[in-house]
């Protein structure tokens, strides 16, 4: 057969039936177009999450209480009692690669301001909390080492108690209460936006851990301590000092295991983009059976045909054409619809995720592998499922093929 | 030499417990262009005959020499090719490809050449094909849009354009009027002039008459075999516009006159 007439009548074969070919290619369009999307969003967020952890601070090492397996990237609750306010204020005076350190305890709590209230998570803070967050004041200031020492009440909001307590009017030197205590409103901080696990890190207030502890969280023990260490290359001598400093204060024996975690800014990075990319696998996976559906239909309708168009195979035959010939057309007829369903699929899974990123605030990323290999798959579906339907066609009697009405 | 010659050819056709025997030992020679026509009643078995003979399907005992060559030792590919190059088939039922147009359709057997013929090459020698068959100026009509008589031209034209050595014609004038069967049988007479090979089925008497040897079968047996001075549809179609026409232009003159009514009087 001539080699170039192959895709010819395949083409023509389709165009005859305009209607049948575009249903059939919408099912690899939505399959592609799934892929591309669930690939691209998936991405998206990946960069997004490194981006926030990056936003986590500088050179950040937090230390939780109790053991915890590597992955628990759950922030806070600390299950144990064993660090305390008198461990951090050890590792920032001890440790001369520590240049801040600040236990923190976290509670819920309403607040209240004249009729209004809003409940948010207070926490307990030093005076270097922000330093260590990277986290500007926007109005006001931060309490200072003194305030901290006093157990001064003061606080500092975030935007999202802004809004919901003052209404837009200004906080500085207004007085809410918590718990019955009357706290003075010293500094507003900068907005911060969603945090990795998509809550508002605007909603928060956050008082000198002495006020914290006790009076606040009715807590004696520190969740977590966040330490900032002077530069990056001091890492791991940090980490290892803090290691030695809390064993030794919390009187461990030798054989005992640690009764902290320590874990770095770039260990919960590590962590987070792990997970999404588990859910980027996890959205593909779910996708690419939106595919293999897609494929399916293929084989369906390309069946369908087969039996529809007994005579004009039959005629193929009767005119000369060789049973590999029939397999062949009907082969490419299958790749024909699928590659076109993939490109369409690209157009669309690019439209989708540029819609959907910017209604979620990520960046729209588009990886050239997944659509190669979204078009190679629809184009390895084509094959698959096209060719029992064409092997079915290529094995057809002329005459009988020619009597069937 | 002879083109075709059939020896002794069964063909047995089972259905479950039911056999039916459609052939029971036809032996048939055919010469080099000839214009052979194969009557008789339905279910004698012509269809089936034709079917062999186009290699459309094997017999179940006999032997069958196309060219010399023995059909039987050939595979399938080697069968797609005698098809394809060696013969062409004119079914009753045309088997146009639907919205396809009729240049199409007439490339179709080209595309299935071994030879690699250049896009250009097939498009013109369809259109040559057609030009023969008289509808060089219906290249780009789809079926739809032919009458029955030019579809059957179309289906002739697909037959031809590979320049075949036999053409097998199964009832090729069956779904026609006689005036548009006529201008078919002219076409082939035509061709079998220019040295083709021509084996026709037909149920109709008047249409074998054309032909210059004329088979007759019955229950899978041949039961005569005669030769005699065919008559040319040239000269019947001649005749057939002088009288036919007139004839049936007068009597519609006259319906005509005698049924004209006024014309609705519309108020306003
Ligand atoms: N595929 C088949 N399966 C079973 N029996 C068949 C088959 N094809 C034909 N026959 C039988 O073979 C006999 C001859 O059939 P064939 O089609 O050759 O007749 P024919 O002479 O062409 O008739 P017609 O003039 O009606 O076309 C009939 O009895 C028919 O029933
Ligand atoms: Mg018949």
């Amino acid at each position: 057969m001539k080699i170039s007439a192959v895709p010819y009548v395949a083409l023509k074969a389709l165009r005859r039936n305009t209607m049948r070919t575009l249903l059939t290619a919408l099912g690899i369009i939505i399959g592609v177009g799934a892929v591309i999307t669930m690939v691209g969003l998936g991405q998206g967020a990946g960069a997004e999450v490194e981006e926030q952890v990056n936003r986590l601070g500088q050179n950040v090492i937090l230390v939780f209480p109790g053991e915890r397996q590597l992955g628990g990237v759950s922030i806070g609750g600390g299950s144990a009692n064993t660090l305390t306010v008198e461990d951090a204020i050890a590792l920032r005076e001890e440790i001369p690669e520590v240049v801040a350190a600040s236990p923190e305890v976290r509670s819920q709590r309403v607040l209240v301001y004249g009729n209004r209230n809003w409940a948010t998570p207070v926490y307990g803070q030093s005076h270097d909390y922000l330093q260590i967050r990277d986290w500007p004041i926007e109005d006001g200031r931060m309490f200072t080492e003194e305030e901290v020492g006093r157990a001064a009440l003061v606080t500092v909001i975030g935007q999202t108690v802004v809004q919901e307590l003052f209404e837009g009017s200004d906080p500085i030197g207004e007085t809410v209460r918590v718990r019955g205590l009357p706290l003075e409103v010293i500094g507003v901080l900068a907005p911060k936006g969603m945090s990795l696990m998509g809550s508002v890190q605007d909603d928060l207030a956050i008082v000198p851990y002495t006020t914290g502890f006790q009076r606040i969280s009715g807590r004696s023990h520190a969740m977590v301590l966040n330490v900032q260490v002077y530069n990056e290359e001091s890492m791991d001598i940090a980490r290892a000092k803090i290691t030695d400093l809390l064993r030794e204060r919390h009187r461990l024996a030798p054989n005992q295991d640690n009764d902290f975690t320590i874990q770095t800014q770039e260990e919960v990075a590590q962590v987070a983009t792990e997970t999404s990319r588990v859910m980027t696998w996890l959205l593909a996976s779910i996708a690419s059976i939106a595919l293999f559906v897609g494929g399916i239909g293929i084989m369906n309708v390309m069946l369908v045909s087969v039996t529809e168009r007994t005579r004009e195979v039959g005629l193929r035959l009767a005119v000369g054409a060789k049973g590999p010939d029939v397999l062949l057309q009907f082969l490419i007829e299958a790749v024909i619809l699928c590659l076109l369903g993939g490109l369409g699929g690209i157009l669309v899974g690019v439209v989708a995720t540029e819609v959907i990123a910017s209604y979620a605030g990520w960046p729209a990323l588009f990886s050239v592998e997944a659509m190669v290999v979204a078009v190679g798959v629809s184009a390895a579906v084509g094959v698959f499922f096209g060719f029992y339907p064409a092997w079915k066609a290529s094995r057809l009697d002329p005459i009988i093929a020619l009597r069937r009405e | 030499m002879d083109v075709l010659e059939l020896k002794g050819i069964e063909r047995t056709y089972r259905t479950g417990a039911v056999e039916v025997k459609a052939l029971r030992g036809v032996d048939l020679t055919v010469g080099e262009a000839e214009f052979l026509a194969i009557m008789g009643p339905s279910g004698s078995g012509k269809s089936t005959l034709m079917n062999i003979l186009g290699c459309l399907d094997s017999p179940t005992a006999g032997q069958y020499l196309l060219n010399g060559q023995d059909v039987a030792t050939l595979n399938r590919g080697q069968l797609a090719r005698i098809r394809n190059e060696t013969l062409g088939f004119v079914f009753q039922a045309f088997h146009l490809l639907p919205r396809t147009t009729a240049s199409e359709n007439v490339e179709l057997p080209l595309l299935y050449r071994d030879e690699q013929l250049s896009w250009k090459e097939i498009r013109d020698r369809a259109r040559e094909a057609l030009g023969i068959v008289g509808l060089g100026d219906r290249l780009d009509h789809t079926p739809t849009e032919l009458s029955g008589g030019q579809k059957q031209r179309v289906a002739i034209a697909r037959a031809l354009v590979t320049k075949p050595r036999v053409l097998l014609a199964d009832e090729p004038t069956g779904n026609l009027d006689t005036r548009t069967s006529l201008e078919i049988i002219e076409l082939i007479q035509r061709l079998n002039d220019e040295g083709l090979t021509i084996l026709m089925v037909t149920h109709e008497p008047e249409i074998a008459r054309f032909a210059e040897r004329v088979v007759i079968l019955r229950d899978g047996l041949i039961r005569s075999d005669r030769r005699r001075t065919p008559l040319r549809a040239a000269d019947s179609l001649a005749d057939w516009s002088e009288e036919s026409e007139d004839a049936m232009d007068e009597a519609l003159g006259d319906r005509m006159e005698t049924e004209t009514t006024p014309p609705l009087e519309v108020g306003r």
